[in-house]
């Protein structure tokens, strides 16, 4: 009993163990073969698919740059708002989860069952962007599987109506997409990097790996605009849009040293944060798209140019009478006959005839050449997208009454912005600046007529606004204005119609000029429709306001002095209810003293 | 007998650099979770920064104020004939 089993172990012992040896050897071996092939020959591929299935590069957003205007105050912000998406394949695993999800989203129910059926086969669908990152919190808190948000950036312009046109705004991608908005899209939009991070089935992620590239925040833009000059322009151009029943209208401040744009407005205008639905008449940025005749705020130029080409000079005197003249197949006239009007005055009274006499010795050539260095005829290149070059058609294509026009403003055309930087170069003793939207960006300056000029024709434009000029009514107390009105009938087919541009430009303090401002107000229909009456008094308004906050000196106390001494003469004339009450005074006087004689007469 | 010395050398070597390969590795991953989760705060800092000057800038609008100044307040902006000029 004992022998067999010894006999037998013994002698299948080292069969067993071979067998057992050569059987686990072959294990091992097909285990080391198959881990060699798949971690040395096929290492790539299934490296490739394991990471396919759970690395996942994904985009690191950023944040679009901030606008500013030149004061830090912001104008364009981005902040987060949250995107709420589905995975329709696992969100439709629970479809009894659904109704929870409409009534979560505030979405009809069978709307956005057959959102998710039609996209069954994605992986990603939007169910609502752009939301509050509360209500975002509170739709994710009813834990629906396959629900998840994503953050987005939504672009806010808290100065809205007012700063529209200049700021443009930018799509739902955050891409700019008009005004500086578009302009400066690159410089704001900053670059969005890429980590790679591993991510469970679920698409939660379990663990960031590594930074493919980091993300470039968009850059800030600091304009040249002045919020409360922007804000002060908007004001008053509604004004007198509304007192005037007027169609439409621009308004551009300059700064005159710099050619920085320290105002720009037009009306009609649209909220920037809610763009969809609205008219595309109301988004045109008119004062940089729009052209208008300058009509008389032309003759200013022609007057320098009769004083540079010494066909003129300060003394040259005109005779306008009778007030009217024959030119070709049509008539121009003054509104009276002015007489014999000195150069000055022809700009004081806005003499059609008078500019007509002063531009007739005038070379054509010379004529349209010294406009064009004023920038009439070409695009003003202030980086604003869309900008009008104007129309001046060159000698070659004039006709016999072109420069006779051209002299007081008709038969070109311009943007607000075009005949506001004009007269900035005539209150820059002649050194033309391109105009920038930008702060501290200041382009180089070009003299376009002798610095004596432009300062003689500054000091004539400053009668306009004194009394028997055409715009009394832009005169700012405390300061002198020069100015010059311009009324235009609009190009219609076929001729002009009974439609009239009113434009005013200025320059404040007229003695050392600091503001460009034109005021473009199209179409008035309230009975006024001079530009005198119109525009004008929109100038005055937003300058007098710009200049105290600017804090610029006056120059023209006087009239200031004068203004007082009236209004104490006013209160001393106010004052007639007073006087005889003091001279009751010697009367109520006597009483004390009666008293203590009636004491005196009780006492005893 | 020099050889095996080496080997064994290298062999530690080796096995210690394996170590330090897993370790810094380690050391990456989750100095990379730190760095991710403070950029995270800085982001959200600036977020807010943002929303508050939002807010400020909504709440300053030159629209609002002027209304507050005449209506709430009851403010003017002086005739010429009230404004005193004071000279040196």
């Amino acid at each position: 009993m004992k022998r067999a089993p010894r006999q037998r172990s013994k002698f299948n012992l080292r069969g067993r163990m071979m067998l057992v040896a050569c059987t686990l050897g072959l294990c091992s071996v097909a285990l080391v073969g198959r881990a060699a092939y798949v971690q040395l020959v096929n290492a790539d591929f299934y490296q490739r698919q394991g990471e396919a299935r759970f690395v996942r590069e994904i985009p690191i957003p950023t944040s679009r740059g901030m606008i500013t205007d030149r004061n830090g105050e912001p104008l364009a912000v981005s902040t987060p708002v949250e995107s709420i998406w589905a995975n329709p394949q696992e969100l439709l695993r629970y479809p009894e989860r659904l109704p929870e999800l409409a009534k979560a989203l505030d979405v009809p129910l069978d709307q956005l069952a057959s959102r998710l059926s039609q996209r069954a086969d994605k992986e990603f669908v939007y169910l609502k962007r752009r939301i509050n990152p509360d209500q975002a919190r509170a739709i994710l808190a009813h834990n629906i599987p396959g629900v998840f948000s994503q953050r987005e950036f939504r672009r806010f312009y808290p100065q809205g109506e007012a700063m529209a046109h200049v700021l443009g705004f930018t799509n739902i991608d955050d891409r700019g997409q008009e005004g500086l908005e578009l302009a400066f899209d690159e410089w704001l939009r900053g670059k969005p990097g890429a980590k790679r991070v591993i991510r469970d089935r679920h698409g939660r992620i379990v663990e960031n790996i590594d930074l493919i590239r980091p993300a470039e925040p968009g850059k800030d833009l600091t304009l040249s605009i002045d919020r409360r000059i922007q804000f002060l322009a908007y004001r008053e151009l509604r004004n007198a849009l509304a007192t005037h029943k007027a169609s439409s209208g621009s308004a551009v401040v300059l700064d005159v040293a710099t050619g920085e744009i320290l105002a720009m407005v037009n009306l009609p205008s649209y909220n920037p944060n809610a763009v969809t639905g609205h008219n595309p008449d109301a988004r045109r940025n008119r004062a940089v798209t729009d052209l208008v005749e300058p009509g008389s705020t032309m003759k200013p130029i022609t007057v320098a140019a009769a004083l540079t080409a010494g066909t003129a000079r300060l003394d040259t005197r005109v005779d306008t009478s009778p007030g009217y003249m024959a030119l070709g197949r049509f008539t121009i006239r003054d509104h009276h006959n002015y007489g014999v009007l000195d150069v000055t005055g022809i700009i004081t009274k806005s003499s059609n005839l008078g500019s007509v006499k002063l531009s007739e010795p005038l070379s054509a050539q010379f004529f349209y050449d010294f406009i064009r260095r004023f920038g009439y005829g070409s695009a003003p290149q202030s980086g604003f997208p869309g900008e009008a070059a104007g129309v001046v058609l060159p000698p070659s294509r004039w006709n016999g009454l072109t420069k006779a026009t051209m002299s007081y403003g008709y038969g070109l055309s311009a943007t607000a912005l075009q005949v506001a930087q004009a007269y900035a170069a005539l209150g820059n003793h002649g050194r033309l600046i391109t105009p920038t939207f930008v702060k501290g960006q200041i382009n180089e300056a070009r003299q376009v007529v002798a610095p004596e000029i432009a300062d003689a024709v500054v000091r004539m434009m400053q009668t306009v606004t004194e009394p028997g000029g055409t715009a009394t009514q832009a005169a700012i107390l405390g300061y002198h204005v020069a100015g010059k009105t311009g009324t235009s009938r609009q190009a219609a087919a076929g001729g002009y119609s009974r439609r009239y541009t009113t434009l005013f430009a200025g320059l404040v303090p007229a003695t050392n000029p600091r503001f460009a401002t034109v005021v473009v107000i199209n179409d008035p229909q309230g009975g006024a429709y001079y530009a005198g009456l119109v525009a004008a008094p929109v100038f005055r308004a937003v300058m007098e306001d710009t200049l105290r906050l600017m804090d610029v000196p006056p120059d023209d106390i006087e009239t200031w002095l004068a203004a007082q001494a009236k209004g104490e003469a006013k209160r001393q004339a106010a004052l007639p209810p007073l006087p005889p009450p003091l001279e009751e005074e010697p009367y109520d006087a006597a009483i004390p003293a009666a008293m203590p004689g009636v004491g005196d007469g009780g006492e005893p | 007998m020099i050889a095996r010395i080496l080997a064994g050398v290298l062999l530690l070597a080796v096995v210690a650099s394996a170590i330090g390969v897993v370790y810094q590795r380690y050391r990456h991953r989750q100095l990379f979770v730190e760095l991710t989760r403070l950029e995270r705060e800085r982001d959200e800092l600036n977020i807010e920064f943002g929303r508050l000057q939002l807010e400020q800038a909504t709440w300053a609008q030159a629209n609002r104020i002027d209304q507050v100044a005449r209506q709430r307040l009851g403010m003017k902006f002086p005739e010429a004939e009230d404004i005193v000029v004071v000279r040196p």
